[in-house]
């Protein structure tokens, strides 16, 4: 039986984390995502989990716990934005490569400098090659359910790797909407026993972790951690459909809002789809044939299944909410672009940056780069491939 | 305690052969020995910054601990090693897991003075029930023996070379066990290689069973680092407690104690003559470097001696 | 179960390294051979062996095992000749070229 209520972003990912109880929690707090361990310690502290919390002195502390944890046999998390995630690099490569399960719940913040709270994906983006799952919401009902969903992804035996659930800071993680909760028992059965196969402290069979691995060993490794990738996009379709049967919400890699018959599209990340919904339904009153592409999982990145449902679209705008600093554009312009050609699309494309910092996206802003793309198409020029929004000139 | 030498050296070895650490390493002799103040049957998950120890102990596919190992990075083994126990306290209060468990960390006086003092700060500050173990060879030997905070003054290294305008290391050391100690956990003590073992013996066997926190700082020379002859490496250590540069104590609860007054304090220039990183202090000339390392010696010594009298 | 590190070779293919490079098990190390590392290795002359064990704890390469309280041969697979056990026995009972 499903539960309605109202709750932030923030509240949701720590409800989900309630019910799940993971075993341990190691957590310094940085805002936007300060309030997922402040709320857990309150469950803590009122015996609602008997997960281990431990408020560790920094960010690099809480990613090496959560680590040892993992590796220890227990569930383990953390939650931070923006420089927290930043000052954990080195340990986000480790975790990845000693194929620990573990999550992290990302809420998403610009990194420094200059300094500022408010929401970019400059953090998680930055950390897309480390080897991490990331799933990215847009609102905080796909927070919450992707929450329940990251550990059946990530402990996986064929995957058995981190994943990051990302959601946009304060737009996401401070405003309270809707929202539908499932019983405490549901995700407990959905998300299941924790089996770890290899683990510190398992009785019967000591274990070592994290080897110097001289050459001979090294790319021989990378690639062994590769293969764990490879299954993530079908272990994410898997898992959703399972928790569809639960939840009567369905995900997929990516969700495709007025696609069927879209011949411009919006390729985006994170809450600015809602706002490109807006403007979609007002633009497909006018007869307007436009559409969008929201990512969900971006790495690994599905990239023919992208190229695919974009495959009758003549032009598309690809929406980067971090910069690059190539010249040519953000991460998912690189990505999706590189998916286009592979796929030998005919695609006019654009990318665009926007939002740095939380800069406000309207309704407005949606609709004029849905207006550029028409005027591409007409042109059969895409022109500036490498685009800023609402920047003042 | 009933302390017994052979007893103790009877117990399985607990650091396999086949690591690949230097002939003569001191890093070894200290954690074999740690290792020997594990009670029998009780089981142990061993941490280890990154360093000599870490990269030739875990060279895949070998490992030489007899017991869980994990290496995460440089600057975070106190870290890494809260989350192992807090798994440990998690899994035995969901009743997932029976054993007892012991929680030890190792580090080069790098990953522990330095780069990983942070963490290490964090993790006594929680009283997070483990041992951490510095084997202090002063100076970042896996690197080539750069300084550290734990070099002392005037030595030789790799980034503080001896030169015309530079008598090695300008700096003192860093008094890291009285830091760990002013975190108030329950144990703190230093030991080096004297005494036959028996009050690294003794001091590892009561870190090891004290519950929550405990720092051990190992003196554990590095013959590369230090330029002394590699067989000597006992003799090296008995003159760094008979100088008074190392001394012997613990701080139990608290109190500070001394376990060690030599009956006849040796000159400093004992304990330095026969390692090559203080060989220009001994050039015509230089009589006063000797005469500044002894003072701090002494002021150091007499600051200690204090602190155990209250 | 523990990892069999026989199939570990410098020759192993990625499929074959173990998930997340984790060995599971204890003590491999024994296979890898250090020995070799010097030609010098310390003489053990039983004879005059008093059993003190004193030289037990300062051998940085655990090759010098003890059985029934009782030192035995050194292990010269992993002994890397550093000569500090030389230096540790009171009675003469360990020798080495060039170590007194």
């Amino acid at each position: 039986m499903a539960k309605r209520d109202r709750l932030s972003g923030n509240e949701a990912v720590a409800i989900a984390l309630r019910q799940i109880n993971p075993d341990v929690f190691p957590a310094f707090p940085i805002t936007p995502s300060t309030e997922i361990p402040q709320y857990f310690a309150s469950f803590v502290a009122n015996g609602q989990v008997d997960t281990e919390f431990i408020p560790v002195e920094s960010e690099h502390s809480s990613m090496s716990a959560a680590i040892g944890a993992s590796a220890a046999g227990a569930r383990s998390l953390t939650a931070t934005s923006s420089c927290g995630l930043a000052y954990m690099w080195e340990e986000l490569y480790i975790a990845a490569s000693n194929r620990l399960p573990l999550a992290l719940a990302l809420v998403n913040r610009a990194l420094s400098g200059p300094i500022n709270i408010n929401c970019d994906h400059s953090d998680s983006m930055g950390a897309r090659d480390s080897g991490w799952i990331q799933i990215y919401a847009e609102n905080n009902q796909e927070a919450y359910d992707n929450m329940v969903q990251a550990y059946r992804i990530s402990e996986h035996q064929d995957v058995r790797l981190p994943i990051m659930i990302c959601q946009d800071g304060f737009i996401t993680s401070h405003a309270v909407e809707n929202i539908e909760l499932l019983e405490d028992d549901e995700v407990k059965n959905f998300v299941g026993e924790y089996r770890p196969e290899n683990y510190l402290l398992n009785p019967e069979c000591p274990m070592a972790v994290g080897p110097y691995s001289i050459t001979d060993y090294y790319m021989e490794a990378k690639r062994n951690q590769a293969e764990g990738m490879k299954h993530v996009e079908q272990v994410v379709l898997d898992v959703a459909e399972e928790f569809a049967k639960v939840s009567g919400r369905e995900y997929g890699l990516f969700e495709e809002y007025c696609m069927d018959d879209a011949e411009v599209a919006v390729v985006m990340i994170g809450s600015a789809a809602g706002t490109t919904k807006d403007a979609i339904d007002k633009l497909r009153a006018e007869g307007k044939k436009v559409g969008l592409l929201k990512i969900r999982l971006f790495r690994p990145f599905p990239a023919d299944a992208i190229a695919k449902a974009l495959s009758n679209v003549k032009a598309v705008a690809i929406m980067d909410r971090a910069e690059g600093y190539t010249n040519h554009g953000g991460p998912l312009g690189a990505d999706v672009m590189s998916a286009l050609f592979r796929a030998r699309s005919q695609a006019l494309a654009v990318n665009y940056i926007y939002g740095l910092g939380g800069r406000d996206v309207r309704v407005e802003d949606m609709e004029s780069i849905f207006a550029t793309l028409e005027q591409i198409v007409k042109n059969n020029d895409a022109g500036e491939t490498y685009r800023y929004l609402g920047i003042r000139e | 305690m009933n302390y017994n030498f052979k007893e103790t050296m009877s117990k399985p070895e607990r650091l396999a052969p086949g690591h690949r650490m230097c002939a003569g390493c001191g890093g070894t002799i200290a954690v074999r020995n740690v290792l020997r103040g594990l009670h029998e049957g009780d089981k142990a998950v061993i941490g280890n910054a990154t360093g000599c120890l870490e990269v030739s102990t875990f060279t895949y596919p070998y490992t030489a601990w007899e017991d869980s190992y994990i290496h995460n990075a440089f600057e975070n083994a106190g870290a890494t090693l809260s989350g192992v126990e807090g798994a440990y306290k998690a899994l035995r209060r969901k009743g997932k897991l029976d054993e007892t468990y012991k929680f030890i960390t190792f580090g080069g006086d790098g990953g522990t003075y330095d780069i990983g003092f942070q963490s290490l700060s964090g993790a006594m500050e929680r009283n997070t029930d483990m041992v951490y173990v510095c084997y202090d060879n002063g100076a970042y030997m896996n690197t080539g023996i750069q300084r550290s905070s734990a070099t002392p003054m005037y030595a030789d290294t790799t980034t503080t070379p001896v030169g015309s305008e530079s008598n090695g290391k300008p700096q003192n050391r860093k008094d890291l066990a009285a830091i760990i100690a002013a975190h108030d956990i329950p144990y703190v003590a230093q030991t080096t290689f004297v005494q036959n073992f028996k009050d690294l013996h003794v001091k590892s066997e009561k870190a090891i069973y004290t519950p929550g926190a405990a720092f051990l700082n190992i003196m554990a020379p590095c013959p590369r680092g230090w330029r002394y002859n590699t067989p000597d490496i006992m003799e090296i250590c008995k003159l760094g407690v008979e100088t008074c540069y190392w001394p012997l104590f613990e701080v139990v609860d608290g109190k500070w104690i001394l376990n060690y007054e030599p009956k006849k304090k040796l000159p400093i220039e004992d304990f330095l003559k026969p390692q090559g990183r203080f060989k220009h202090l001994f050039k015509k000339g230089n009589e006063y470097l000797i005469e500044e390392f002894q003072k701090e010696v002494d002021r150091r010594w007499e600051e200690l001696q204090f602190r155990c009298s209250r | 179960m523990a990892t069999d590190i026989t199939k570990l070779g410098v020759k192993a293919t990625w499929r074959e390294l173990t998930e997340g490079m984790v060995i599971a098990g204890v003590g491999t190390s024994k296979d890898f051979n250090t020995g070799e590392w010097s030609t010098e290795k310390p003489v053990f002359i039983e004879g005059k062996c008093k059993q003190c064990l004193l030289c037990v704890p300062v051998c940085p390469d655990s090759s010098i095992p003890v059985k029934d309280g009782k030192r035995m041969a050194f292990d010269y697979d992993h002994c890397k000749g550093c000569g500090i056990c030389v230096k540790s026995c009171p009675f003469g009972a360990i020798t080495m070229e060039g170590v007194e």
